[in-house]
């Protein structure tokens, strides 16, 4: 089997006495669709925050295409092929939704500081593909009405659709969703969920937090499960499904 | 829809440019051409500061400070040493952005109040200085300064002079001056906004988490920004004070800087032609209130605390709200 | 030597502890309601005049002083309810151009109502000096900091055993989860403003016989009340005390030892070389924002 893309070892992240996650390790294979499922609370989202930079680790290390990335700030994960969605929306609201998708470009059509002044041509037409790039991502997840529409007025379930958008527009190599289906309805959870498939058959590994279990199970090819911050399974959907321990903490707790 | 990808900026640049030509000649005298090129001068300071509060969020109440800086530096070269005033002018902008490079850094990662604390502090003790460096500032008592000369040729207000056959006086030349500057600042802050760094800069506003996760260092961005608006106004210092021909502290004082930011906010942030729109009201409205004499102050206040409450968005931006609001009906009807 | 220091300690103290009354107001008022209120030095400016001109017309002191004070609560009242609560959602900018704008009405009612003369309100209890170990100290400084002293401990009071004091605690924390237990918040914003603006006024009112009063003295000792507070850290009530200390003793040792043309400048220094290293002040919370 190939490096993993990313290898996370004895990660721990402590808030004031909360252990949110603890001694974790694991690892995600390259291509793979990769589910992270557990109760409310149990670390899912700090976990993604310490993957992408957000928060440093109390302790431990996370490797992304074998080079650690602890004490790197987001921005410089970007360029390494990483990007993420929120669970709670980070869309622009001063922008319109094709700008927030522009957005996600911003490493592809960087221009000098005297271009950009002057607006030489070259900013121009690098503008233009931007535009005609970002448009074809809206189309793609499904968003191609709200091309021009200011971000602050578009529905929920669009803008959450509009993150996935701009986090496709940074071109990475390694997508990480927290709660995509979140909010939406049964129909929109169903084109979601071949979104996801789309895109992890174009090459990207895709991260997963979801609570919809029949999302999860659908699409994932394999699954760590959760619990107050540490490990309580991990495999296949078949496997998981399967493990008393993930059925106690399911229906028991 | 290649229609709706295109960029709409002709438009108003040359709506700018109109209202810039007609107006002298609806002007009946040189006083409120006087007005006009305070008016134009306060402009295109909030336009670069509408950069950094307007479009990337954040808070400066100490702008004056840098304009100050501009204006004392290019007064001091200019006079006591005499360098040529473009010089001057040149190196005094060159001084105040690496100012603005070096301090901007520790600063712009300060949050909301906290920043605006800094800001406030950095203009106010760089007022302080000026009006306690009196050996070479001249103090409370201000700077008498040379008028603006570009190589030999000097532009006072008080002159006549010749242009193509037309005889035009100081002041008119000024107001030329100052109207294509405007006319330039307004094209130049249009290009940033329309661009991969005016969309960094706006995210930095809309959410900095958001911007640096797709790869945009937001800390440099910022500082960026920081130094352009502190460049605009160090010009717009130096040349003010060429054109008024004295200086006072207050230049870089507090007061100044809070009035700068309330022309953004007033006219309404993140519109380049709602801050113009504000340098007008703010530069015009003492003017109208001086007949008030006793009540100026208060009534002052009171408009500004009355806009802001029921306009928190800005002069211009709810104006153009209450006209879209018709249309914005029937758009969304034709998509439907 | 010595002598000299003590006199500078005694009057930075003395300064410290009115712009610590100062930093305690904007303390609660952001507690309250997040909005840093740049007018806060204005009800210095009303404690003081209000008392002057109250005394001229023959009040005698003590009702003069609680007139003032009274008056100025009544306008910090009127200022959340018909300036700050209109403007909820606003940014922060466009609230610190409301505060700001209330800033220079009050400014311009009390040049109107009164006049732009300087004043001095007469000490207490007289101006003889008593003298400890060498440096002098006046009586009105005694009032300054004994009065301080009654202020902070009426207000540890207040918020620990009284109810409505708890009940503003719990709004600055959770104004959600304190609507939903029954908590009135409009009251609670417009009491927060009372007594910030009491709490100025007191201030203005103990040092207007020491730094004389006038209608825009308001300005700069808000500037530093707001430093005072930043200082400690927003929002804590015993980072602004602390801040405000610091403030009055740098200040007053800088003007005695260095120059006293830079004294005004030492707060922003200070506040500007804390923040660099401390983005949240002294005592601010250092915890992860949440994403
Ligand atoms: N910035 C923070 N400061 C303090 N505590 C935090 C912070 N972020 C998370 N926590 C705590 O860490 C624990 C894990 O939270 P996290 O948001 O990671 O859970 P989650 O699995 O994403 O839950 P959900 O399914 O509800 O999204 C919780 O107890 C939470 O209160
Ligand atoms: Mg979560």
């Amino acid at each position: 089997m190939s490096t993993p893309i990313i290898q996370v070892e004895g990660l721990s992240k402590v808030f004031g006495g909360v252990h949110a996650i603890e001694n974790l390790s694991f690892s995600i294979q390259q291509g793979h669709i990769h589910s992270v499922i557990g109760p409310n609370g149990a670390g899912k989202t700090t976990l993604f925050n310490l993957i992408t930079g957000i928060y440093t680790p109390t302790h431990g290390d996370i490797k992304l295409k074998g080079e650690s990335i602890v004490g790197l700030d987001p921005s410089q994960l970007a360029p390494r092929g990483m990007c993420r969605t929120f669970q709670n929306l980070q869309i622009c609201m001063n922008m319109t939704a094709l700008e927030n998708v522009m957005i996600g470009q911003h490493l592809q059509f960087k221009s000098s500081l005297l271009a950009t002044l002057f607006r030489l041509p070259c900013v121009v037409q690098a503008d233009q593909q931007a535009r005609e790039k970002a448009a074809e991502l809206m189309d793609f997840v499904g968003c191609a009405k709200y091309l021009n529409t200011e971000a602050s007025a578009m529905p929920y379930g669009a803008l959450k659709r509009l993150e996935i958008a701009r986090a496709l527009a940074a071109k990475p190599d390694i997508l990480l969703l927290d709660e995509p289906a979140a909010g939406l309805n049964g129909a929109e959870t169903a084109e979601l969920d071949t979104l996801i498939q789309k895109v992890a058959q174009s090459g990207v590994t895709v991260v997963l937090v979801e609570h919809d279990m029949k999302l999860v199970m659908n699409i994932s090819d394999y699954l760590l499960v959760l619990d107050y911050g540490k490990k309580l399974a991990e495999g296949t959907p078949e496997e998981i499904r399967h493990n008393p321990d993930v059925i106690a903490a399911y229906l028991g707790g | 829809m290649m229609q709706a990808l295109k960029s709409p900026r002709l438009g108003g640049l040359s709506a700018l440019s109109c209202v810039l030509i007609i107006l002298p000649f609806t002007l009946s005298n040189s006083f409120q051409l006087d007005v006009a090129i305070q008016v134009g001068i306060a402009a295109i300071v909030v336009v670069g500061l509408n950069l950094l509060v307007g479009f990337a969020g954040q808070i400066s109440l100490g702008h004056a400070g840098f304009m100050g800086m501009g204006a004392y530096m290019s007064a001091i070269l200019s006079g006591t040493y005499g360098w040529s005033p473009l010089l001057a002018l040149i190196f005094a902008a060159i001084c105040v952005g690496g100012l603005a490079f070096l301090i901007g850094g520790p600063i712009l990662r300060l949050k909301g109040h906290y920043l605006s604390m800094a800001t406030l502090g950095l203009g106010i003790i760089i007022a302080i200085v000026i009006n306690t460096e009196s050996w070479l500032t001249g103090g409370p008592d201000g700077l008498v300064v040379e008028p603006l000369s570009l190589f030999g040729w000097a532009l006072s207000p008080f002159d006549e002079y010749h242009l193509l056959g037309i005889s035009l006086s100081g002041t008119q030349v000024w107001y030329i001056l100052i109207a294509s500057l405007l006319v330039f600042a307004v094209w130049l802050a249009l290009n940033i906004i329309d661009s991969p760094t005016g969309r960094a800069l706006r995210a930095v506003h809309g959410s900095e988490i958001a911007a640096q996760v797709v790869g945009v260092n937001t800390a440099h961005y910022k500082v960026k920004v920081f130094v352009i608006s502190a460049v605009f106004a160090s010009v717009m210092g130096s040349l003010s004070a060429h054109y008024t021909g004295f200086i006072t502290p207050n230049i870089a004082g507090f007061h100044h800087s809070i009035e700068l930011i309330t022309m953004v906010v007033l006219g309404g942030m993140a519109s380049t032609y709602g801050v113009i729109l504000g340098a007008v009201i703010l530069v015009l409205l003492p003017q109208v209130l001086a007949d008030l004499q006793e009540f100026e102050m208060l009534a002052f206040g009171l408009i500004l605390m009355v806009t802001m409450i029921f306009m928190p968005k800005g002069l211009l931006p709810t104006l153009l709200n209450l006209l879209n609001k018709p249309k914005q009906k029937t758009t969304s009807e034709e998509a439907a | 030597m010595l002598a000299e220091l003590l006199q500078y300690l005694f009057t930075g103290v003395t300064l410290g502890a009115t712009y610590a009354l100062v930093a305690l107001g904007f303390t609660l008022i952001y507690n309250a309601s997040h909005v840093i209120n740049f007018a806060q030095g204005e009800f210095l400016m009303i404690g003081g005049m209000s008392t002057f001109f109250l005394l001229e017309a023959g009040l005698p002191l003590p009702i003069a002083i609680l007139l003032s004070v009274l008056l100025a609560g009544a306008l910090g009242i009127a200022l959340q309810k018909f300036a700050i609560a209109p403007a909820k959602n606003a940014d922060v900018v466009t609230l610190i151009i409301i505060t700001i704008g209330a800033s220079i009405f009050l400014r311009g009612l009390a040049q109107l109502v009164w006049d732009k003369e300087i004043h001095a309100v007469p000490a207490f209890s007289g101006d003889t000096p008593l003298v400890i170990g060498g440096a002098t100290l006046l009586p009105q400084n005694l009032w300054v900091l004994g009065i301080s002293v009654i202020v902070v401990l009426a207000l540890v009071y207040f918020f620990t055993r009284t109810l409505t004091g708890k009940a503003i605690l719990a709004t600055s924390m959770n104004a959600d989860a304190a609507k939903l237990v029954g908590i009135k918040t409009q009251f609670i914003l417009m009491l927060a403003f009372a007594l910030s603006a009491i709490l100025g006024a007191v201030a203005g009112v103990v040092v207007a016989p020491i730094t004389f009063t006038a209608y825009d003295i308001g300005i700069m000792l808000g500037l530093k009340g707001f430093v005072a507070a930043a200082i400690g850290g927003l929002g804590n009530g015993v980072g602004a005390i602390v801040g405000g200390l610091i403030l009055g003793v740098t200040e007053t040792l800088a003007a005695g030892y260095i120059s006293s043309d830079y004294k005004d400048a030492v707060p922003f220094v200070i506040i500007l070389l804390i923040l660099f290293f401390l983005p949240n002040g002294l005592f601010g919370s250092r915890s992860t924002e949440r994403v």
